[in-house]
Formats: C-alpha cells, sequence, structure tokens
C-alpha cells in the first residue's frame, strides 16, 4: 500500500519533494472525515488521506460504499458530519457562503447524467462554468467578457465538439453533451475536476472517448482529477492511483499495479464479476 | 429446485392487489345523478325551460340579423381599447407573478417560512373572480379603462404565478446542483439553472393567460370598467340587438385570430 506523508508547513519540504517526483503538492486533504446520514447510514468512516496535485485517482467499490459521498464531499455539495477536508489549502468545511463559492469556483464537477440545461446552447452552458468570475449583475445580464467566450470556445476545442458550440444541447449524443460538462468544468479554469461516474450513460466507445479526455486534461493541464468508476479495467487503465471504498471505510490506497484482481476481490468483499469490466480494451 | 407459483396463492393481506368492487362505482354514479337534479330543481333550471324559451331565443336571433355594420366604426375604438387593456394588465400581472413564483417554488431553497404565506396569498387572489376586482377598483379609481386593466393585472398575476411556480418546481434538479457547484450564488443558479428551463412554460402561460384576458376585457364594461363591455350593455338595455349582434362578431373575430397567432406560438416554445 502506498504511503502518504500529508504536508503541513509545505515550504522547503514540499521543494525538497518536487526534485523527487514532479510535485508534492497537497491538494485535497482529508481529515479524519465521518459521514453519518439522517438515516443513520454511514457514508463516510474516518477517512484520513492526502490527493496531490495532478493526480488522477479513482475510487472504486461496490454501490453505496460511499463512492458519491467521498467525492461530492470534497466540493460541499454533501455536508460531513466531522472532521475536515481541505482543498488547495482552505478548508472546506469551514467555509461559508462566498469563501465556499470561492473554492468550488475552483473545483469542476462532472456527472453521471451530464446535468446541462438542454434548451440552452452548447457556449452557454459551458459560459455558465464563469459565473463565479463575475458580479452578479454582469452573469445576470449576461455579459461575459470577449476572453470568456474565447476560453469557452477553446474548452470546447479541447474535447474536440469546437463546431457545436452554437447547438442547443439536447441535439447532441450524450457523449457529446458529458464532453460539453468536461468543457464547462475547463472553462472554470478548475485545479481539481470531480468525476461522478462520468461514463455510466455512456456506451463502450464513447466511454473510452470520455476516458482519454479526461485523462488527457489531466495530464496536459495537471488538474488533479478524482473519478467514481464502477469498471474494473478502465480504473487499472487510467488511474495513477486507485482508491478502494466498503461500507464508508478506505480499504485499498495504491498504484494500478497493486490493484490486482485479489486485491478487488477484497474491496468488494467477493470474486470480480464479468460486468464490473469493460473489456474491449 | 424451482416451485411453480400458484396465481391464486400468497399475500392475501396486500391491499391494492383485488379489483375495486363494483358497487362503488355504482354508488358514485347514482350520487352524481342525484346531485343533478337536486340543482336542477332548487334553482328550476329544468329542460322545459329550455323548450318554453326555445321561440324567444329564435325571435332574438331575428333581430340581430342582419347586424348593423355602420356601427362598426364606432365600435372599433373600444374595442381597441379593450384589447390595450387586456395586453397591459396582462404584461404587469406577468412581471408582478416572476418574483412571487420564485418565492413559492420548493425547490430553490427559500424558507417555508416565505414560501408558504405567499402561497397563501396567491391562493386568495385567485379565489376573486376578475369582474369583482373590476368592480371594487371602479368604486375605488372611478369609471373607466384604468380600474379594468388593474383589476386584469391582479387576474393575471394570480393565474401566471400559481402555473409558473407548479412548473419551476417540475423542473430538472440536476443543472441547479451543476451550477451550485461551479460557485454560482443563489440570482446565479435561477439565472442559469432555473430561467432557461421554466421560461418556455411563462411564456406559454402569459399567451394562455393573453386569451383568457380578452374575452375577459370584454365584458369588464358592464361594471363600468373601461373598452367594449359599455357599449355592449348600452346596445342590450336600447333592444338594438342588430348592434349587439356586431359587437359579438367583431370580439368573436378578434378572439379567434389571438387563439390561433397564441396556439401557433405556444406550440413553437414547448
Amino acid at each position: 500500500m502506498a504511503v502518504l506523508f500529508p504536508i503541513a508547513d509545505g515550504g522547503k519540504q514540499a521543494s525538497a519533494f518536487e526534485t523527487m517526483t514532479e510535485s508534492w503538492f497537497a491538494m485535497i486533504e482529508f481529515d479524519n472525515v465521518t459521514k453519518i446520514y439522517d438515516n443513520g447510514t454511514v457514508g463516510l468512516r474516518n477517512i484520513n488521506l492526502t490527493i496531490r496535485e495532478g493526480e488522477l485517482v479513482v475510487i472504486v467499490g461496490l454501490s453505496g460504499a460511499g463512492k458519491s459521498t467521498f467525492l461530492r464531499s470534497i466540493n460541499r455539495l454533501t455536508d460531513i458530519s466531522s472532521g475536515d477536508i481541505r482543498v488547495n489549502g482552505q478548508s472546506v468545511t469551514r467555509a461559508s457562503g462566498s469563501q465556499l463559492r470561492r473554492i468550488r469556483r475552483d473545483i469542476g464537477m462532472i456527472f453521471q447524467i451530464f446535468n446541462l440545461v438542454k434548451r440552452s446552447t452548447v457556449i452557454r452552458n459551458v459560459l455558465s462554468g464563469r459565473v463565479g468570475y463575475h458580479s452578479t449583475l454582469r452573469t445576470l445580464l449576461g455579459w461575459f467578457p470577449k476572453q470568456d467566450v474565447e476560453l469557452s470556445l477553446d474548452a470546447l476545442q479541447r474535447v474536440n465538439i469546437r463546431e457545436k458550440a452554437y447547438v442547443r444541447s439536447d441535439q447532441l449524443s450524450s457523449g457529446q453533451q458529458q464532453r460539453v460538462s468536461i468543457a464547462r468544468a475547463l472553462a472554470q479554469e478548475a485545479r481539481v475536476i470531480l468525476a461522478d461516474e462520468p461514463v455510466a450513460s455512456l456506451d463502450p466507445l464513447t466511454t473510452r472517448q470520455v476516458m482519454e479526455d479526461l485523462k488527457r486534461i489531466n495530464r496536459d493541464m495537471n488538474i488533479t482529477t478524482v473519478i467514481n468508476l464502477h469498471f474494473i479495467d478502465l480504473a487499472r487503465e487510467y488511474a495513477t492511483r486507485i482508491i478502494g471504498l466498503r461500507a464508508g471505510e478506505v480499504v485499498f490506497d495504491g498504484t494500478p499495479e497493486e490493484a490486482t484482481d485479489e486485491a478487488f476481490a477484497e474491496i468488494y468483499g467477493r470474486p470480480v464479476q464479468q460486468d464490473e469490466l469493460l473489456g474491449g480494451a | 429446485m424451482k416451485t411453480t407459483v400458484s396465481p391464486a396463492s400468497p399475500n392475501p393481506a396486500a391491499p391494492g392487489m383485488e379489483a375495486p368492487r363494483k358497487y362503488k362505482q355504482i354508488a358514485g354514479w347514482i350520487v352524481l345523478v342525484a346531485m343533478i337534479v337536486a340543482c336542477s330543481i332548487r334553482t328550476e333550471a329544468t329542460p322545459y325551460q329550455l323548450i318554453v324559451g326555445l321561440p324567444q331565443m329564435g325571435s332574438l336571433l331575428q333581430d340581430m340579423f342582419p347586424p348593423d355594420w355602420s356601427y362598426l366604426p364606432t365600435i372599433w375604438g373600444p374595442m381597441m381599447e379593450t384589447l390595450q387593456i387586456a395586453i397591459l394588465g396582462t404584461t404587469l400581472g406577468a412581471l408582478l407573478a416572476v418574483p412571487v413564483a420564485l418565492l413559492c417554488a420548493s425547490n430553490l431553497g427559500i424558507s417555508r417560512w416565505v414560501s408558504l404565506p405567499t402561497r397563501m396569498v396567491l391562493n386568495l387572489v385567485r379565489t376573486i373572480p376578475d369582474l369583482l376586482f373590476a368592480a371594487i377598483f371602479v368604486a375605488v379609481f372611478g369609471i373607466g379603462p384604468f380600474a379594468g386593466m388593474l383589476a386584469l393585472v391582479f387576474f393575471s398575476f394570480g393565474i401566471i404565478a400559481k402555473l409558473t411556480f407548479e412548473a419551476i418546481e417540475a423542473i430538472d434538479p440536476g443543472p441547479l446542483e451543476a451550477m451550485s457547484a461551479v460557485g454560482a450564488n443563489r440570482l446565479q443558479i435561477i439565472m442559469y439553472g432555473v430561467v432557461p428551463q421554466a421560461l418556455p412554460y411563462f411564456m406559454s402561460y402569459l399567451l394562455y393567460t393573453f386569451e383568457v384576458n380578452v374575452r375577459a376585457a370584454a365584458v369588464l364594461g358592464l361594471v363600468g370598467a373601461g373598452g367594449i363591455g359599455l357599449l355592449l350593455d348600452r346596445s342590450l338595455g336600447l333592444f338594438r340587438y342588430d348592434r349587439a349582434a356586431i359587437i359579438i362578431l367583431l370580439t368573436l373575430a378578434i378572439v379567434l385570430v389571438i387563439d390561433y397567432g397564441s396556439t401557433m406560438i405556444r406550440r413553437k416554445l414547448l
């Protein structure tokens, strides 16, 4: 299992590490995080871990293991019961109002069902990622600066659907819609991307395209990426680090090479099944 | 080993599994028919009345034809005034309805302490018929189109706010969550998550209310609230059924044109 060094006092220590690895900046930190839902269900139990800048972490586990809770607690779409989560050094748990919105601005989120406004054009959906950068009045009037439009078009270019910019979003295929939502995260100039089962609504071919997009963006732009997946082979193929959850606890944390079939059987509490493999690699 | 399940077996206690009993249906019908008969007797609205009145209806129709076409230039002005009352009333009512609909919707994170009282007020407004509003405003602001316009503002506000807040509650919550995730504040969430989804419904309700308002505005004159209704009232009072006929025909024509236009636009919107 990989050992982690959460860095509290940055500075010299961090730069010393940078000479060894490419970067050792703690981007997301979980400190004794526990989430218990109102009905008593345990979402997360005593999670302690650090995700460094530039990592592509894939979270695996059975449904109900707490994958979504883990991801959604990072940008506080779900409140945690105790502990602390820091993103880019700032406490998400203690942030309130405008502080929280400021932190969220730097975290892009990609959903299983895309969550685009289907009636709006693609470019408007992408531009909506920019609202955190401007005054409320300006965004209500829709006066985005020219650079924002350029930025949004560039983001669409990165996911290869620049030509769809002025098409209504519901005219796009589901794979294209998911790429629009990736472009929205890029337009945010996010430093972190969270993707909650981003390929669960897609067919195998588009699944690979979307995963390739996420991987490329993670590598080229050094955006820390955390993805929930239920396909084991995809997790091994794209992740730089795999975290396994079972009943809200971290039961595996290591490299894709360490994530053997036996390790997965341990995470799932049973042998790997055929439908947990996308196949066709 | 597999066992075959016989259809007649298990779970006898589960409710809703058995077919509803027939007698409930029959009882329902009996009550309905009894009610209609009772109402008819109490109000003396019987088929007999209809038969007795038929000849009179015939003579009224005879008086109406031919319509007095020369009266057309006189009624054109008030007819336009009726339309203007409807346009103003609908637009202002719709503008008022927007913030109220947003306050009423339960899915935008508005406190119950705000949304429930707002809904109560809205329900109250909708219990008052447009003619009653008009009569009240005539008493306050005097005879004339202003009172009629104001009556339609309230009337439209009630309908549009109610329908729009229900449409807002039915929108896809996904985009709202996505907007929260990008760091949008509440107004930005509404502008980018709610408005694009609810706008077509709002426009459709606005046009529908406009249709209703044109018809309503045509009779507002009966209580002195301006428009064509005043002339209709006068023609009927003077037994000038030929003039009443031309007023009715013109109203019919204009309502038909507006209904057609608004239906076409609404079909495009949704």
